[in-house]
């Protein structure tokens, strides 16, 4: 069955599954594709690749009589069902076990001898069944297929013959499962935002990765090459015994571009660079910088990379900060009112030419790291504005940041 | 050299919310003549995209406020930046008060490896999509930013050249030297006080430097 519906897949996604032995798809518009219906036929023949009887027919219940009854291919023509299924033996037909023994008890044995019954005969005697059956006889049916859905979970597990050492051999076989999984994906018009990767190892931990993507993609390349990235930067550990692949299933991105907006970099390639810089700067140093709501100085988080619609200030030239991470530890002279007077540092020191301050600022006092500290901006002799501050509680002074 | 002058005078008051400590540099109109607001804004809008720009001076001469300026300006055109931060020095809170998007620019941080630095800056201004890459040099060394291969700025230069990125480098000194399209030099005239409890800011002289240009180019982002 997992052959016939791999075939029937190629060919179109209405699929029926008719038990034991029997899948069902619609054919209806791959003529643009595929030529003829003789035409398609043959494809199909030649694709499914066992040995297994194809009928086509105008109605899903006449090809699957068709298919059971007769060997071979075989192409019904519309109209031409009734003759063409007359010498099927009545077995084929299905209905319920009195059904059958009754017809067996009239001494009928094919569908073209039940067909050939008067109507309204049928009817009184048999019922709705008998109606039902002998349309089916007659290869009049009309039903709509009962579509096989996808579960949804696009996964794949490989065991290869034996344990992988190398990480390019790994790949190679991520690569063939990611191809198959972005196809089935493909075929349900989806994409995916998570990818998780599990390596059973040989005796170690089982090794797991899990790669969110800022989008929804289905590229099967860019899926490997961030693969490949990753595992660069962290390899397992011992040689692998297995793997097992699953993409979650999310719909497809769909973008407005407009026109008079600038473009913005494409989420596969920016993926991709941003984490050939993550394997080098490190995932903690790259981001896009975003405030955290306190006064402490110096907070913030890395987040990612978005347009946002948040209240910002008009651009203007503004007089900015660079920040010393971590503070300078400084030794300060002051003068005897109190202001600082030299400042030597291990990156900057002089004497000060112009200070203001002191400017109190402290909060935190509830968590474990609370400051409190009084600051100053001075001018140096070395020519650099600074912001230098005390800690009140240590009296140590550290250089802050420097005005540029 | 066309000097951009008599002088541009940086204002600042410490801003509203001064337990944050945010410096905002409030630059009123009505402080500025009618030829200095022309002057700063054609130096904000004249940087050629797919070309080299440089931006050069000593500590505290107003090198990164023109390059937070920069990154508002871009930002607020709905365009993504990159800033590449070689010594980790990038204030997000200062910038985001010159109006920069802090979401739209991405920020890498290299902890004073100025290798990893070239090769991020490579490799984002190939990735293409940037408005604007900016990579701060201004705290390296000069023993290690004088190092730099000049091969290296033609090849990043390559990497923007026909695309809309801008390459813009800040530094202590100009690096590229006939790589970049043109050059920015700030020296600080002097710094302002109100008094002694108030630093308002500081003046400083920009000379822009523009090679194989006329010299009557205007300063433009190119649109």
């Amino acid at each position: 069955m997992a052959v016939l519906l791999d075939c029937a897949r190629y060919f179109s996604p209405l699929i029926e599954e008719t038990p034991p032995d029997t899948v069902v798809f619609d054919i209806r518009g791959l003529r643009a594709i595929h030529g003829t219906t003789e035409q398609i036929a043959q494809k199909i023949w030649l694709r499914v690749g066992i040995p297994a009887n194809l009928a086509i027919a105008s109605n899903p219940d006449a090809a699957i009589h068709a298919a059971r009854g007769i060997k071979g291919k075989i192409i019904i023509a519309q109209g031409q069902e009734a003759s063409a299924l007359a010498g099927l033996p009545l077995n084929l037909l299905g209905g319920s076990p009195e059904f059958a023994e009754t017809l067996d008890l009239w001494g009928l044995r094919t569908f073209g001898e039940f067909a050939a019954l008067p109507s309204m005969g049928v009817a009184a005697r048999l019922g709705d069944e008998g109606v039902a059956m002998q349309r089916l006889a007659r290869g009049e049916g009309d039903r709509l297929l009962k579509v096989v859905k996808d579960p949804l979970e696009f996964r794949e597990e490989m065991e290869p013959e034996c344990t992988l050492d190398l990480a390019e051999s790994v790949l190679l076989l991520a690569g063939r499962m990611l191809n198959d999984i972005c196809a089935r994906l493909t075929r349900q018009s989806l994409a995916t935002n998570e990818i998780h990767l599990r390596l059973k190892l040989e005796r170690a931990p089982e090794y797991r990765m899990v790669l969110r993507l800022p989008v929804a993609m289905l590229d099967a390349k860019v899926f490997l090459k961030l693969l490949q990235l990753q595992l660069n930067q962290r390899p397992p550990e011992a040689p692998v015994e297995k793997l097992f692949l699953e993409l979650k299933p999310v719909k497809v991105r769909t973008t407005q571009h407009d026109l008079f907006l600038p473009a913005s970099p494409e989420p596969e390639k920016l993926e991709i660079t941003l984490s050939r810089i993550r394997e080098m700067v490190g995932p903690e140093n790259l981001g896009a910088p975003v405030l955290v709501d306190t006064h402490r100085p110096d907070s913030f988080l890395m987040g990612s990379l978005a347009k946002r619609k948040v209240h910002n200030p008009p651009p203007q030239l503004k007089l900015v900060m660079r920040r010393f991470r971590p503070p300078v530890r400084a030794q300060v002279w002051c003068s005897p009112r109190g202001e600082p007077a030299r400042i030597v540092s291990s990156k900057i020191e002089g004497r000060v030419i112009a200070c203001a301050g002191p400017w109190a600022g402290s909060g935190g006092w509830w968590e474990d790291h609370p400051w409190d500290r009084a600051e100053w901006d001075v001018e140096i002799t070395s020519g650099d504005l600074l912001r230098i501050h005390r800690n009140v509680r240590t009296g140590i002074w550290a250089i802050e940041s420097s005005y540029d | 050299m066309e000097r951009v002058g008599p002088s541009i005078d940086f204002t600042s008051t410490i801003g509203e919310d001064k337990a944050n400590m945010v410096v905002a540099a409030v630059f009123p109109a009505s402080s500025l003549s009618r030829k200095q607001s022309e002057i700063l804004g054609s130096i904000l809008q004249g940087i050629p995209r797919g070309a080299l720009t440089e931006i050069a001076g000593p500590a505290s001469s107003g090198r990164t406020s023109f390059l937070c300026a920069l990154l508002a300006e871009a930002t607020a055109g709905e365009e993504f930046c990159a800033l590449i931060d070689v010594e980790d020095r990038f204030d997000p809170s200062s910038a985001a008060a010159s109006g920069a998007r802090l979401s739209q620019i991405l920020w890498v941080r290299c902890g004073g490896n100025a290798e990893h630095a070239l090769k991020a800056a490579d490799l984002l201004a190939s990735a293409g999509g940037f408005g604007l890459v900016a990579i701060d040099l201004a705290d390296t060394p000069a023993k290690i930013s004088r190092r730099i291969p000049l091969a290296a700025w033609f090849r990043l230069r390559h990497a923007v050249e026909n695309t809309r990125t801008a390459l813009v480098s800040v530094g202590a000194c100009v690096h590229a030297s006939s790589c970049s399209a043109l050059k920015i030099e700030l020296r600080r005239n002097r710094a302002i006080w109100r008094g002694c409890r108030l630093l308002d800011g500081f003046e400083t002289i920009a000379t822009r430097v523009e090679n194989h240009r006329p010299a009557k180019n205007t300063l433009r982002l190119a649109r």
